[in-house]
């Protein structure tokens, strides 16, 4: 163990109860930190998703060095080039003819034939004016064999209505050409972790001769282009949804948001919806429900009062989350966030007038660097690799973005995740610090 | 064309070069920047950041901010940090938007000075050149700023190692070793720049008999050290018995003559066995295996070296490729493999600065482990 440099700080800013907290924006901006809990996808381990695909890069080395380093933890190192953007580039404004230069570069070099290359861009393209549209134009015409889409890695454009994530989404999803329509195929777009579609909701797809394709069931560029064909577009996650909106412009695809929820009730106003959409008979979802509140009613019985953390990355859905456990008798004492969604509101004013009490802690004030691990000595149980550092417990539910998990069979799996990371302990320290949780990595 | 690399990494740029060596000394540094360089050092580049703390931190700088050159709002995000978690400095380092937008660290730093009463640096990084930049620039700072006028002064032999960062030599304990070996021979180890030391330590630096230069980082800050106090270094990086028996000499007649002296190997551009690395570890290595096994060997830096030190600087692809043509064993980090030829024979020698955290539990304690570093390649060559 290496020694500690600080004292450590207050609490002040960074920690509120729900019932003060403001909304969207819970803490004041400021410096920030970034804590070593990494299984949070980035924007290439979501790229490299799209089969027989080669990433380029185009920045500075500083931009560089996190996403080669993405890739090569990943293993797919051979899927990723870069070119390095120098001072002189900046100053002569020659960044049109490095990109088609260094891109043809890479293309002459590169030991295999991608279909596809995404080059993307940064923040320096995007402040000094480089004009991409000619730049592409010039790519497409002078190597024909490929596909080219531009991409972008513009972290200073994080805090307008178009940030780096959604926007990859649209990059990836902009690769598929439009197809002859099959009006029985449905794609499920937006999501890193393929979704585990057990359950009856999806068997009932299923039996009206439905066919669902998601980006991690194409093992090729062909499979990959046959999602042009489907007719629907199912989104779960909020930042897919302007890839939804361009894929309904530049192909008639309709979409449907249903974003993920713990809640029984929201889970089946979402479910029929879909089927509303596809002309089937709605549901009671009964059974359903009753397997949801049991599966919740055991992690209860066996969890009792322990304290319970949650965090923003585990779950798309934390306040959600929060309001549900709480509803079920778990003690819930906070919830580690920075802002709150859209979609969180009405769960954020529900646990306002109803738990006002709890608590959320900020993740990125600079005082959390000196405030982890602040409930080591004691049983806690965290949901997310963010809550296990912070509060410090390794009885911690390891996963992002819901675990690949929807619907009624996404709080059954919760509820028995909260009570296998109960029972037993996980090696925390070595498990959060791997990049991209479910990507595979050589760490 | 230069500036593309098609199948190798990159190495860490300047911005992580700085938060590195001012990573223990309790300060606060602050990288001016969106987002990315955060996440970036403290996954890739920042072995310690899980268990030891330091306040490193970005300014978080939105769109707005560099449109309208807002740089009072980071000021203020500064001042209000500094005031709550009082480091005892805080370095203020830039990332290419605020290079493009002309930012003026100095006059920031001044500001942030002047409302906290807290020392506060400005540094022009602007994360497009290696980090050997930003580490250097830490370095010199603190010999400029921090190494106090009149130090205690030392009894008997006494030194200081300066350029150890774990971009160039993770957290293997060689700083240990070399302190351990330096004791032995009757040198008090005053300071280490910058690991297992703190800055009250680096303030006595200037009491030393002789500075120890482990990377070529450490050179700017031991030619201040040198105008300031006349101490003269020794660049090394010692390894192998041999080499640090004639280390230890050279140690002595440095301390009694007051020169300088470089004791790393000369180049051999003809040899077809290559090192691909940081001029100082690749030259000591160089030197050690000429000392122990009687090979010579071309050295070839991808990032900053001295001219005099007669290695090739080579830092593309499509420079690297040719020089590594005729090579027949190539020592550099593996990500360095898919561009040597597929018939030479690859020692792989994993550098934090190239690879990051990839291979970390394989990078050696270049003192305990030089033994086994020399069979493996005497295997290899035989």
């Amino acid at each position: 163990m290496l020694k500690n440099l600080h004292e450590k700080p207050d609490k002040e800013g960074v920690e509120i109860k729900v019932s003060e907290a403001g909304f969207p924006a819970i803490f004041p901006s400021g410096l920030e930190y970034s804590s070593p809990a990494r299984g949070h996808w980035n924007i290439v381990n979501t790229g490299l998703l799209v089969p027989e695909t080669h990433l380029i890069y185009i920045c500075a080395a500083s931009c560089l060095r996190g996403v080669v380093l993405t890739a090569a933890e990943q293993g797919l190192q051979d899927r990723f080039s870069t070119i390095a953007i120098r001072e002189n580039n900046v100053l002569s404004g020659d960044n049109e003819e490095m990109i088609v230069e260094g891109v043809g570069d890479v293309i002459s070099r590169l030991p295999y034939k991608p279909k596809a290359f995404m080059v993307y861009t940064s923040c320096v393209q995007t402040f000094i004016g480089c004009d991409l549209q000619h730049t592409f134009k010039t790519l497409r015409e002078t190597y024909p064999d490929f596909h080219f889409i531009d991409g972008y890695m513009y972290p200073i454009m994080r805090k307008t209505s178009m940030p780096p994530i959604p926007q990859t989404r649209i990059t990836m999803y902009s690769l598929i050409d439009e197809r002859e329509k099959n009006s029985r195929r449905i794609n499920l777009i937006g999501n890193n972790l393929k979704t585990d579609r057990t359950g009856r909701f999806w068997d009932i797809l299923e039996a009206n001769g439905y066919e669902l394709k998601e980006i991690q069931d194409c093992e090729n560029w062909e499979d990959f282009q046959e999602m042009g064909s489907a007719v629907l577009n199912l989104v779960f996650n909020p930042t897919a949804v302007p890839a939804a909106k361009v894929l309904k412009k530049k192909h008639g695809q309709d979409y449907i948001y249903i974003p993920f929820s713990h809640d029984s009730e929201e889970i089946a106003e979402s479910l029929n919806k879909v089927l509303d959409k596809l002309g089937i008979a709605r549901e009671e979802w009964t059974e359903e429900k009753t397997m949801a509140s049991k599966a919740l009613q055991d992690a209860k019985a066996l969890i009792g009062d322990t304290p319970v953390v949650i965090d923003y990355t585990a779950v798309t859905r934390p306040l959600g989350l929060a309001k549900v456990l709480l509803n079920a008798g778990f003690n819930v004492k906070k919830v580690y966030m920075d802002t709150i969604t859209a979609d969180e509101k009405a769960d954020f004013e529900y646990l306002q007038k109803n738990y006002p009490d709890l608590l959320l802690n900020g993740t990125v004030n600079p005082k959390m660097r000196f405030l982890h691990h602040e409930k080591a000595d004691e049983k806690w149980l965290a949901i997310g690799q963010q809550a296990s550092y912070f509060i410090g417990s390794n009885n911690y539910v390891d996963t992002i973005e819901n675990g690949g998990m929807y619907g009624y069979e996404g709080v059954v799996a919760m509820a028995e995740w909260m009570k296998d990371a109960f029972t037993t302990e996980k090696d925390a320290k070595s498990l959060i610090q791997i990049k991209g949780w479910g990507c595979g990595s050589c760490i | 064309m230069k500036q593309v690399a098609s199948q190798i990494s990159t190495y860490t740029a300047d911005i992580s070069g700085l938060c590195s060596a001012l990573y223990e000394l309790g300060g606060m540094t602050v990288m001016h920047d969106a987002s990315g360089c955060n996440s970036t050092f403290n996954t890739h580049d920042e072995p310690r950041w899980y268990d030891m703390d330091s306040a490193v931190y970005i300014t978080a700088m939105s769109e707005m901010d560099a449109v309208m050159g807002d740089d009072e709002k980071s000021i203020k995000d500064i001042v209000r940090a500094a005031q709550e978690l009082k480091p005892r400095f805080v370095a203020i380092g830039g990332t290419p938007i605020p290079m493009m937008i002309g930012t003026d660290f100095d006059a920031i730093a001044r500001v942030v000075t002047k409302r906290t009463g807290i020392p506060a640096f400005g540094f022009n990084t602007n994360g497009m050149h290696p980090y050997t930049v930003g580490v250097s620039k830490a370095f010199k700072m603190l010999a400029e700023n921090f190494v106090i006028k009149e130090p205690k002064k030392r009894e008997g032999k006494s030194c200081n190692i300066i350029g150890l960062t774990p971009i160039d030599f993770s957290i293997t304990g060689y700083e240990k070793s070399l302190k351990v070996m330096l004791e032995n021979n009757g040198y008090e180890v005053i300071s280490g720049w910058a690991m297992g030391t703190d800055l009250d330590e680096i303030g006595e630096s200037g009491a030393a008999d002789v500075n120890i230069v482990v990377s070529w980082s450490g050179l700017p800050a031991a030619k201040v050290l040198k105008k300031r106090f006349g101490t003269p270094y020794v660049v090394c990086c010692p390894m192998g018995e041999k080499l640090c028996k004639e280390f230890i000499e050279t140690l002595d007649k440095a301390s009694e003559s007051r020169e300088c002296v470089n004791l790393i190997a000369e180049n051999d551009r003809d040899s077809d066995i290559v090192i691909i690395g940081e001029s100082v570890i690749s030259g000591s290595l160089a030197k050690a295996l000429k000392d122990e096994c009687g090979i010579n060997i071309k050295i070839i830096c991808p990032v900053d070296t001295e001219r005099k030190f007669g290695y090739i600087k080579a830092e593309d692809e499509v420079e690297l490729i040719p020089l590594l043509e005729n090579a027949k064993i190539v020592i550099a980090d593996p990500l360095y493999r898919p561009i040597c030829p597929k018939e030479a024979k690859f020692f792989d020698l994993p550098h934090f600065a190239f690879s990051g955290r990839i291979w970390k539990n394989s990078i050696p304690d270049f003192i305990k482990e030089f033994d086994n570093i020399k069979a493996n390649i005497l295997e290899i060559i035989n």
